[in-house]
């Protein structure tokens, strides 16, 4: 409620005095008084803290609520929410489950909702309106009425839409053009011609389904085109004078797969080939590892998005048959503060966005089990319109469970929920930029979670993997069936009846029952023998299964339904008949045009302050003359930047302790709330004398500036922050997300192969295998004032990184009064691979104990990173400004390949000899001492300023929350 | 002797107990409540019941209260003869949060009416807290030192209707554990000690006859040293001793 309040306030609806919901539900059947009664009581009320009152529909109102407040300015307004017919409700369907296990058996339907009441000032139709649409629903699943509204059950009509057949073998450019267009193919011309003269050769029409099989099948989701294709990169200079040209052959093949073929690392078990990278450090389990983005969805329905975002890596990860073991969440937003009238329209608020990804990576993670242990939230002008949602999840198998060869005559068997029209065309939603329309035609493609009902499929699944019950298994992710179903038949083709599947509603017609992306469903290749055994898993555990058909041995997959063939195609056509991309990219050599674009199109759309860019230019602004008065006061306003304060209230709310192996936790320390550089976890069952360490990086305010050094940067903070928590960084693997705007522009082009560019320089340098990658285009949004709103070019990277010996984990709070604290550098190494020794003599010195506390240096540099040490330890230290070093860039900068160390009494030696040695005498600067007080002082050149450990707390805790969603 | 771990729909804590009462000495199985729905006197097989966390049902229509559902309409018999031969019950978060809404705590012989819903502060919070035991008759906390373990929940404040519900479960020895501050003092309804805003500051209750245990926070994650390792000064050690109890209580029962 306070957050709502909060919200109404940024949307200047201040005259809100009190708002008050309650549930409502719509219970259809036929059902005695004294059931309803009964129902009241056990079902939908807690008769402890809530009442519960019930009437027939039809009959008169028992309040005098109805309609109040449309016109005028009402005092007092309600407002009902519903959600649209055909959205799942999986309470209203558990709701009428309890209902017959109560006994009341009448029951047939149930649907929820809430009723909202206001009282307060102001309260026009308008206001209430947009409370409606921006703050209490979602126009894309809910509806809403103002006083009571009518219940809409999904129609019972038996029959789906009959399949189309279209004749595309007579269809000119034109013709192919709008066909793409009407259906959202999101193909091209040239793959649309394709398509025409496969079927001019094969002499027939074309049907809807074989159309959105194949326009899924050849998005940009599922295939990469960019990624894979033919690049033509001209270089020039600031005077567009040509530097030079040349081609990229495929940038997956040309930056990122050759990274992890020259590495060879022995205990890389796949990168590439399966839905998630697998390792294995110690020999008997596999760790698989993947990270996926959900940005577009995420914008027009953050919470749902965000939900199944984390509900389809999880399923990546069970598509290689492997427990799920962590989720990880880097959350990039608008600021929190942009002014609503700013924002590009048909554009949801960055508030609302931010609140709503939040509950819906919170819902999913917290509901299946799987504790969130690492992530980020980063804010930057550049994501107000395209939010980005990077959700990870991290797997363990006994080595060499994951199996993947179906044999002809397999069952097909779809596992988990049931088939709705909810997430429709996704794969070309995703492949497409957005504009004001966007949120109502791609209604369809949003898609509701069911995490328990992915939690009973889990279940089965990890027990039929232990009975060998499968021999291939994939996720339903983008493009539904036709796509897990197509990839697995790619070599055999299939014969499928789609009549068998299970539906959450009739009526619907072919293509959408093989499109369909309704969550929470995993295909199986189930050899007939064992189709018995599975049936007993899934009644063991509540699940849901469909046999659907079998593999053929000829490739060619044949779609039924009801008998009547409505696909036919070889997966020759489907999986190679693609024609290859070929785009142009343009690389200015002068970085800061690239840059100033990218600025100006976001300083000018928006008009707000850049609190990114302001914590991170800190370091850079010219630093008076060398002196530190404002070392204080800067540190202070940097602790309570959006970019840097506490994100404690947004991690609390994910259960980070499930599974019991989180070893060095989100918040640490003494007080529970020194933030961690990398997650260390125990994997359940593996005996907890290893772990691994989680770890990520994103740089958005470097992308703007110099794509390539952003990748350097990403790569080297997800090392540094994995071997800062006691990470072997000889045993360490990395992933990447791209995500850009539009390909087709030659700069987006040119910055996305200085970024692969950057990644596969320094993914070698630092000798860290890429195990999979994942790539979004389009973030970018059409405003309404015909300007494209691209995002920066943001590139994460994750890594996972072996933890020999779990006792000598290493955290980032301070531990004992008297040790000294060092600044260690190896940025002087860059860009070579002496690298990796700096970063070994730092896992050794942490191995022989040399260490008490570990940070990186990273936004606000050192001063921020002490404060963070002293913060978390709840320890003072007294800094001395080295006589060598000048101004506040010593203190603010944010640094490559940096740490502050606190080193152990009577390691000192030691530690100095082992760093100069591995990576010369200027990599240790000393800057101070812990002390018992809990105070930061700082002195030299003439300055002498003190801040209480209390105070660095406040601003970073409590005036930091005021900042963060 | 043998612990029954029920698994419902979205029960996901059952593995992390399995170990820990591995660790206090018993044996444990997993057994699916569509299992044991088909032959509910297979109860009377174990010598405990523990109800782990998770999300039930998904936390439809309140938190276990489902689940509750089922053990009123499955097991209400085996469950009632198991608890009143005395051998120990333990219910964890949503384990909890289903035994009280199915009547089985604090005891439905005083028809006190008492439930977990939603914290104070309105959302799901996972944070470490401080336990003690007061004086109850719970054979699973008596004379237990005080100890740290997570609480990991969004519905777990204890309320009631009743002006006197607190003073009842006082007198009636229900209270097995609190919340109190980082020095052992009763939190005193204060936020963040009192995680969820629980009158009384109850962590946990016990029925009369001491041997059915429900509790919000997590002592299964506060058993291996690992676990705690990262927080200086924040012991589990009471947490692993709390599952010896009812381990040895169900040896000797």
């Amino acid at each position: 409620m306070e957050a709502l309040h909060a919200d109404m306030r940024a949307l200047g609806m201040g005259g809100v005095r009190s708002a008050h919901s309650c549930a409502l539900y719509f219970v259809d059947g036929k059902i005695a008084p004294e059931e309803m009664d009964l129902l009241g009581r056990f079902v939908f009320s807690d008769p402890v803290v809530e009442t519960c009152a019930w009437r027939v529909l039809g009959a008169p109102s028992e309040s005098g609520s109805k309609a109040a407040g449309v016109d005028g300015a009402a005092a007092r307004a309600v407002i009902e929410i519903l959600r649209k017919p055909g959205v799942a409700d999986p309470f209203g369907e558990e709701a009428v489950r309890a209902a017959h296990e109560l006994g009341v058996k009448g029951v047939e339907r149930v649907a929820t909702g809430t009723r909202w009441e206001f009282e307060g000032e102001g309260l026009t139709s308008a206001v209430l309106e947009t409370m409606a649409r921006r703050l209490l629903a979602n126009p894309l699943v809910d509806r809403w009425a103002f006083g009571e509204i009518q219940p809409l059950f999904p129609d019972e009509e038996a029959h789906g839409a009959p399949v189309v057949w279209l004749d595309v073998a007579s269809m000119d450019d034109e013709a192919l053009l709008a066909l793409s267009r009407e259906r959202r193919l999101a193909l091209d011309l040239v793959e649309m011609r394709a398509i025409r003269d496969w079927y001019r050769q094969a002499g027939r029409a074309a049907s809807d389904v074989e159309l959105e099989m194949l326009a899924q099948t050849w998005s940009e989701h599922c295939v990469h085109k960019t990624f894979k294709a033919l690049v033509h990169v001209r270089e020039v200079d600031r005077n567009s004078t040509l530097v030079r040209d040349y081609t990229v052959d495929s940038i997956f093949r040309t930056f990122i797969q050759t990274v992890t073929r020259s590495l060879d690392r022995p205990w890389v078990a796949s990168a590439f080939v399966d839905n998630a990278g697998i390792v294995n450090f110690d020999g008997a389990w596999d760790l698989s590892f993947k990270v996926e983005t959900h940005n577009h969805p995420s914008a027009v329905e953050p919470f749902g998005g965000a939900n199944t975002g984390v509900g389809g890596v999880i399923r990546d990860i069970m598509g290689v048959s492997a427990r799920p073991i962590a989720v990880t969440d880097v959350l990039c937003f608008g600021p929190q503060d942009t002014p609503a009238d700013l924002l590009p329209e048909g554009v949801l608020h960055p508030r609302l966005i931010a609140r709503g990804v939040v509950e819906g990576v919170e819902d999913y993670g917290n509901k299946m089990g799987i504790p969130n242990v690492n992530g980020a939230v980063v804010f930057h002008p550049g994501y107000a319109s395209n939010p980005l949602v990077y959700c990870g999840c991290v797997g363990l198998a006994p080595r060499g469970a994951h199996v993947h060869q179906p044999r002809p005559g397999d069952h097909v068997i779809v596992l988990g929920g049931r088939t709705g029209r909810d997430g429709i065309r996704g794969a070309t939603f995703s492949s497409m930029t957005m504009d004001a329309s966007t949120g109502e035609v791609a209604g369809a493609s949003v898609q509701i979670g069911e995490p328990i009902v992915q939690k009973r499929a889990l279940d089965v699944l990890l027990e039929a993997r232990d009975a060998k019950l499968y021999t291939a298994v994939t996720d339903c992710g983008a493009g539904g069936l036709s796509s897990a179903i197509g990839e697995m038949a790619s070599q055999l083709g299939a014969d499928i009846e789609l009549a068998g599947l299970g539906t959450k509603y009739p009526g619907l017609s072919a293509w959408e029952l093989w499109l369909s992306e309704a969550q929470e469903r995993m295909v199986l290749a189930v050899p007939p023998e064992h189709v018995a055994a599975l049936d007993a898993l899934c009644k063991k555990w509540a699940a849901e299964y469909w046999d659907l058909g079998s593999f053929r041995n000829d490739g060619r997959l044949v779609v039924r339904l009801g008998g009547e063939v409505v696909l036919d195609l070889p997966g020759t056509f489907l999986h190679e008949g693609l024609p290859r991309r070929q785009l142009e990219a343009r690389i200015v050599r002068d970085e800061s045009d690239l840059a100033s674009e990218v600025l100006d199109a976001t300083s000018t759309t928006f008009q707000v302050a850049q609190p990114a860019r302001a914590a991170v230019d800190a370091g850079s602004r010219p630093a008076g003359q060398g002196t530190h008065v404002q070392f204080a006061s800067r540190l202070l306003e940097l602790l309570a930047s959006p970019n840097i304060a506490s994100r404690e209230q947004i991690v609390r709310r994910y259960d980070h302790e499930v599974q019991g192996g989180t070893v060095v936790k989100p918040f640490a320390g003494p007080g529970g709330d020194a933030p961690q550089d990398a997650a260390v976890l125990v994997p359940q069952g593996t005996g907890g004398a290893w772990g691994i360490a989680l770890s990520n990086a994103i740089r958005p305010d470097k992308g703007e500036v110099d794509p390539c050094g952003m990748a350097w940067s990403c790569v080297d903070e997800a090392v540094r922050n994995a071997v800062a928590v006691g990470a072997d960084p000889d045993k360490l693997a990395i992933l990447d997300n791209f995500c850009m705007g539009n390909p087709n522009d030659p700069l987006v082009m040119g910055a996305l192969v200085e970024t692969a560019r950057g990644l596969h320089d320094a993914a070698l340098a630092y000798g860290t295998p890429i195990i999979s990658g994942k790539d979004s285009f389009y973030n970018e949004y059409l405003g309404g004032d015909g300007r494209r709103h691209a995002i920066p070019p943001s590139l994460l990277v994750s890594a996972m990184g072996f933890v020999p010996n779990v006792t000598k984990v290493m955290t980032s709070f301070l531990k004992q009064p008297g040790d000294l604290l060092m600044l260690v550098r190896g940025s002087h190494l860059l860009p070579t691979d002496r690298i990796r020794n700096f970063y070994r003599a730092i896992h050794q010195a942490i191995q022989a104990g040399e260490l008490a506390a570990v940070h990186d240096c990273a936004e606000g540099g050192a001063a921020v990173a002490v404060a963070e040490m002293c913060m978390g330890g709840r320890m003072g230290a007294v800094l001395e400004i080295p006589s060598s070093e000048e101004g506040d860039d010593f203190w603010f900068a944010d640094m490559d390949a940096a740490l502050i160390v606190e080193v152990r009494q009577g390691f000192e030696e030691r530690f100095e000899m082992r760093m100069a040695e591995a990576a010369g005498s200027e990599a240790l600067t000393l800057l101070g001492e812990v002390q018992r007080a809990p105070v930061l002082e700082i002195t030299g050149h003439g300055v002498r300023e003190t801040i209480a450990i209390d105070q660095l707390l406040t601003a970073w805790k409590v005036q930091g929350a005021e900042v963060l969603p | 002797m043998k612990a029954l771990v029920l698994k419902a729909p979205g029960t996901n804590r059952d593995r992390d107990l399995v170990e820990a009462l591995e660790l206090a000495g018993s044996q444990a199985e997993v057994v699916p409540l569509a299992i044991l729905r088909e032959a509910p006197e297979r109860i009377q097989k174990y010598g405990m019941v523990v109800v782990p966390g998770g999300f039930s049902y998904g936390d439809a229509l309140g938190a276990g209260k489902l689940l509750a559902l089922d053990l009123i309409t499955y097991f209400q018999e085996a469950m009632s003869d198991f608890v009143a031969s005395g051998r120990p019950v333990l219910g964890i978060c949503n384990g909890f949060q289903a035994l009280v809404k199915a009547g089985l705590l604090p005891g439905s012989a005083r028809s006190l009416q008492v439930t977990l819903t939603a914290n104070e502060k309105g959302r799901f919070e996972c944070r470490w807290v401080r336990l003690a035991a007061p004086a109850s008759h719970c054979i699973w906390t008596q004379g237990l030192e005080d100890f740290w373990c997570p609480v990991a929940h969004g519905e777990g404040r204890l309320a009631s209707f009743e002006n006197e519900a607190l003073a009842r479960l006082r007198e009636g020895g229900h209270i097995a554990l609190i919340y109190t501050n980082a020095d052992g003092q009763p939190a005193g309804g204060e936020y963040p000690a009192n995680p969820n805003g629980s009158i009384g500051d109850i962590a946990g209750l016990c029925n009369e006859q001491g041997n059915v245990l429900g509790l919000m926070p997590h002592p299964e994650n506060a058993v291996f040293s690992y676990q705690t390792a990262s927080l200086p000064g924040k012991s589990g050690k009471g947490a692993l001793e709390l599952l010896r109890r009812g381990v040895a209580f169900a040896l000797q029962s």
